[in-house]
């Protein structure tokens, strides 16, 4: 059963090919390694007290009975926490919304975590957990952010002094000109409610301290930019006294897991009671407390045309609910800004982004950081123009796409487009699918009493994981670079490591790193291993963030085994008293060109660098091996005064075509085809490229038909369970049609660009706008997602 | 307070373990926590994801939703059990591979249960067949399609002899 090897349609050796990954055996197998299969001797584990209330005071805390339940060791308060450790950070400018991990004489959501108890067992914990009595006084609360804004509204933070903690207003180009000068304009709101990537596995974290090396030891599923050092001073402790281990097969992030609080809660644990400390989430906790929902946002969208179809300007307002705490979450509202217009040669556009202080759970970084949104209501303008001009929906797209000819393209924002061929692409979708047939398909349903449509949507997938809306929202903020590196070491044997600094959720990066390393070194990729280095040991990372590794870790790979290349040619040189121009590297192996017998051999070369300092070339240190730290390509400034930044350095390209028909006496929307157009320049794995895209349309036709946290309004969450939070499963996702297309970045090693989002950026608009489609001859429309059944079904009960 | 402990005998992957457990022990748990068999993963604990799958007697089941001493005298099967003697990969183990059928791989386990189950009783199962087969195990990576590819693969070298 072996793989058979195409050839790369790029001319690379291992680039581009079909290839195993070298993950892919130890799942299979059950030899995956969780942070909750870890297994360290006399673990402890901690149960949760959260609270019942969205908003309360908290008047006191018995926890005399828990603390007796045998098998107890330790029951800890917010009174105690909150005064030992340090708040968790925020991202934007606002030092009074503080955050810990257990509340302390407030509580600010239903959900938040209230006291922690450490026993023998999770069970005993549960036991202990139950008996500890929370006396509260509930206040009022707010979940609807735009109530939040009112004066008078209950203050979430009343330190703070307002509930909007980020607010600003964006003027790029001739906004009021263009609007002035257009001949048509359409106004209306579109609403993103909350969904989450929801991972099958909770967040876990154990930790372990040592007291003789005075090293906290962490085993979690996480992925998250500066992890190590955030734990590190919550907790009060030198960097160099905080030890993730990143070898931790991570079940499914996408960005939520970054249970900074969790971290630092079970860490002070574990160092307090000297004895290794694990939490994991059960499952409600995960969806109540876990803090990890997505965007949840109303959007108040103006647009300004001619009757060509010519898009002039937008007014873009997003008011974003952020829940009742927050970190980075409300950045999710900047990185829109690296493609604020989309695809679109759309030259003037006002941002106004807010956001809001709610009693609803806190938001985390969500697979896209608000771009799915975002792209949602765009492409929902997009059919709205073409409707109110009663032009083709395709044509309208083609009319004001950025050409082929016109890249590097800068938009009014600042950001610049590396390279695309967007038309290209979207022909390519629209013959996959046999667009005229897919017509005549849908006129067919439709003449047969059904409702049907035909949704599309186009999205960019800003990629290489910059973090430049940072100062963009925070002035005080002056992060410029998000680095990445990698470590490539040839032992003694001639094998070689490649070393990152990070875990993976997924994503396939010793499938990446062994691919390009042994590309450079034109050494076979399975023979290489990759190791995830603990955070002592490794070189800058800011993880797998913003479809950024393809880019960053393939290209700090590259940059370490070129360099392991330049080595070993300046041995071969020194050996053969000869410059390096005219040797040859092959397969490993150096020769003097046209002379093939002169050669010195891989195990020849690697025995010269580890074991004959005399065979060396003067100044070159003994030993093989190289690093690379990477700082993104174009990054490193600062936003102009009047608000421009270049954030991101690729944008992949995708189109989405989608069938839709909804039975007429139920309301269930079925989707019956699904195609998408994919250009993120050269797939380095097309495998794993093609199934983060195929994972993401599926994310996205959750967000689009299926999932919400809701609330009541009582600020209760009424979802947190799978029987009320709907993930789709193999019956709601379609078979899904991939059609390639490879427009090469000119800022990458091999021209590849970031994935991972895409699918997810353009579904939920393409599924949207399919559903649309198909209730157009009612005369009516939904621009609230998810759409659900219950949703269909009220809008054709209000129809007719 | 402590817990009264039950005697259970069961057959896991053809060896037979005696243990005692509580009677709250759920078969996970049990099977996670006590036996180290860690590679059946816990997702809900309220039975709708399936990533804790397993076969009990051939069938598959959710191990959060039965107790330990529930098994007792029976025989289970988790992902550990799925490879060949020799230790080498199944033919659907080996599919999921050839197709790239995960990606973190925690539903993983699950899913290769289900889809053992499904070709142990239907060997030439069709497209609907495994999408309904496997409409139990919520993946959040793939989008299912790859997972399809894979049992369909496996259906079709078991077809064809592939031992």
């Amino acid at each position: 059963m072996s793989t058979s090897q195409a050839a790369s349609p790029y001319g690379y050796r291992y680039i581009g090919t079909h290839r195993r990954t070298k993950e892919d055996p130890r799942f299979v197998t059950g030899r995956g390694r969780y942070a909750a299969d870890i297994a360290l001797p006399h673990l402890k584990h901690v149960a949760l007290v959260a609270s019942p209330h969205a908003s309360a005071r908290i008047l006191s805390v018995n926890t005399e009975a828990a603390r007796a339940l045998p098998g107890v060791h330790y029951v800890l308060t917010g009174e105690e926490f909150c005064v030992a450790t340090d708040s968790q950070p925020i991202g934007v400018d606002a030092p009074k919304v503080t955050r810990w991990a257990l509340a302390h004489d407030r509580v600010r959501y239903a959900g938040e975590w209230v006291a922690a108890v450490v026993a023998d067992s999770r069970a005993l914990a549960e036991d202990a957990a139950e008996l500890i009595e929370v006396e509260y006084e509930p206040l009022p609360h707010v979940t609807d952010p735009e109530q939040a804004m009112e004066d008078g509204s209950p203050l979430v933070h009343p330190a703070h002094g307002s509930n909007v903690i980020l607010h600003r207003d964006f003027v790029w180009g001739p906004v009021e000109d263009e609007f002035a000068k257009a001949e048509h304009q359409i106004s209306f709101r579109a609403i993103w409610n909350r969904n989450a990537t929801v991972p099958i596995e909770t967040f876990a974290v154990a930790a372990q301290w040592n007291p003789a090396t005075e090293i906290l030891d962490i085993w979690a599923s996480i992925q998250m930019p500066k992890y190590p050092d955030q734990t590190a001073r919550a907790l009060r402790l030198p960097g160099n006294a905080v030890r993730v281990h990143y070898d931790v097969d991570v079940g499914g992030s996408y960005g939520v897991k970054r249970g900074l609080k969790h971290t630092v809660l079970v860490g002070y644990l574990a160092k307090r009671l000297g004895l290794p400390v694990r939490l994991i989430e059960d499952r409600l906790e995960n969806m109540r407390g876990g803090d990890m929902h997505g965007p949840d946002r109303v959007f108040d969208m103006t647009a300004a045309f001619d009757g060509d179809g010519t898009i002039r300007a937008l007014k873009i307002r997003a008011v974003d609910n952020v829940g009742a705490y927050a970190g980075r979450a409300p950045f999710q509202l900047g990185k829109p800004v690296s493609a604020i217009c989309g695809a679109y040669r759309i030259g003037a556009i006002a941002y106004e982004p807010v956001s809001v202080l709610t009693n609803k759970t806190p938001q985390e970084a969500v697979r896209g950081f608000g771009q799915s949104p975002t792209n949602f209501a765009l492409e929902r303008t997009m059919d709205r123009v073409a409707r109110f001009l009663n032009m083709d929906r395709i044509a309208l797209r083609r009319k004001n796409l950025i050409r082929k000819d016109e890249f590097p393209y800068t938009i009014p924002s600042g950001s610049t487009y590396d390279s695309g061929d967007y038309h290209t692409v979207l022909d390519k979708a629209l013959a996959a699918v046999d667009y005229p047939a897919l017509v005549r398909r849908r006129d067919e349903a439709r003449r047969v009493g059904l409702l049907a449509g035909i949704g599309i949507s186009t999205c960019l997938e800003p990629s290489g994981g910059n973090s430049a809306f940072e100062p963009l929202l925070n002035p005080k903020n002056e992060t410029t670079t998000w680095m990445d590196s990698c470590l490539v070491r040839i032992d003694l044997s001639g094998a070689i490591t490649g070393i990152m600094g990070t875990s993976s959720s997924g994503q396939g990066h010793e499938t990446l790193v062994s691919t390009v390393v042994g590309e450079i070194l034109e050494r076979d990729p399975a023979q290489i291993r990759v190791i995830h280095a603990d955070s002592l040991n490794a070189l800058p990372s800011n993880s797998p963030v913003g479809s950024r590794m393809a880019i960053m870790l393939g290209g700090a790979a590259a940059g370490a085994a070129r360099q392991i290349k330049d080595t070993l040619v300046a041995i071969a040189a020194h050996n053969f008293e000869c410059a390096k121009e005219d040797l040859e590297y092959r397969d490993g192996n150096v020769s003097l060109k046209g002379v093939p017998e002169k050669i010195l051999r891989w195990d020849q070369l690697v025995e010269i660098a580890h074991r004959k300092f005399h065979q060396l070339p003067p100044n070159l240190e003994p030993g093989l091996q190289a690093k690379f730290v990477w700082e993104v390509p174009t990054g490193g400034g600062l936003p102009t005064p009047d608000g421009r930044i270049h954030i991101y350095p690729c944008y992949a390209f995708e189109t989405h075509i989608v069938y839709v028909e909804i039975d007429p006496e139920t309301a269930a929307p079925s989707i019956k085809q699904y195609v998408c157009g994919h250009d993120c320049g050269v797939m380095i794995n097309p495998d794993i490229v093609h199934g983060m895209t195929y994972g993401g349309i599926a994310h996205g036709i959750g967000a689009a038909l299926y999932e919400q946290f809701t609330y009541d309004h009582n600020g209760q969450l009424t979802s947190g369970t799978f029987m009320d939070y709907l993930i789709p499963s193999a019956l709601e996702v379609p078979p899904i049609s991939i059609v390639d297309h490879c427009t090469p970045s000119p800022l990458t090693t091999f021209g590849q660009k970031g994935s991972g989002e895409a699918g997810y950026l353009g579904a939920p608009a393409a599924v949207a706008n399919a559903v649309n489609d198909a209730l157009a001859p009612l005369g009516v429309e939904v621009n609230t997602l998810p759409i659900s059944h219950l949703a269909i079904w009220e809008t054709l009960s209000n129809a007719t | 307070m402590s817990e009264a402990l039950y005697s259970i005998v069961v057959d896991i992957n053809g060896t037979r373990h005696v243990s005692h457990v509580t009677a709250r022990t759920s078969l996970v748990d049990w099977l996670r926590e006590h036996l180290h068999l860690t590679g059946t993963h816990i997702g809900c604990e309220h039975g709708i994801c399936g990533a804790c799958s397993v076969m009990l007697d051939g069938e598959p089941v959710r191990s959060c939703l039965m107790y330990a001493v529930q098994a007792d005298g029976h025989r289970i099967t988790t992902v550990e059990g799925l490879q060949r003697p020799d230790g080498s990969l199944s033919v659907l183990q080996d599919s999921f591979c050839e197709t790239h059928a995960l990606q973190c791989g925690y539903c993983t386990p699950g899913m290769l249960i289900a889809a053992q189950a499904l070709l142990d009783a239907t060997p030439r199962p069709t497209e609907a067949e495994i999408r309904d087969a496997i409409g139990g195990n919520l993946c959040r990576c793939t989008g299912y399609q790859q997972i399809v590819d894979a049992i369909a693969l496996a259906a079709r070298r078991m077809a064809e002899g592939a031992t």
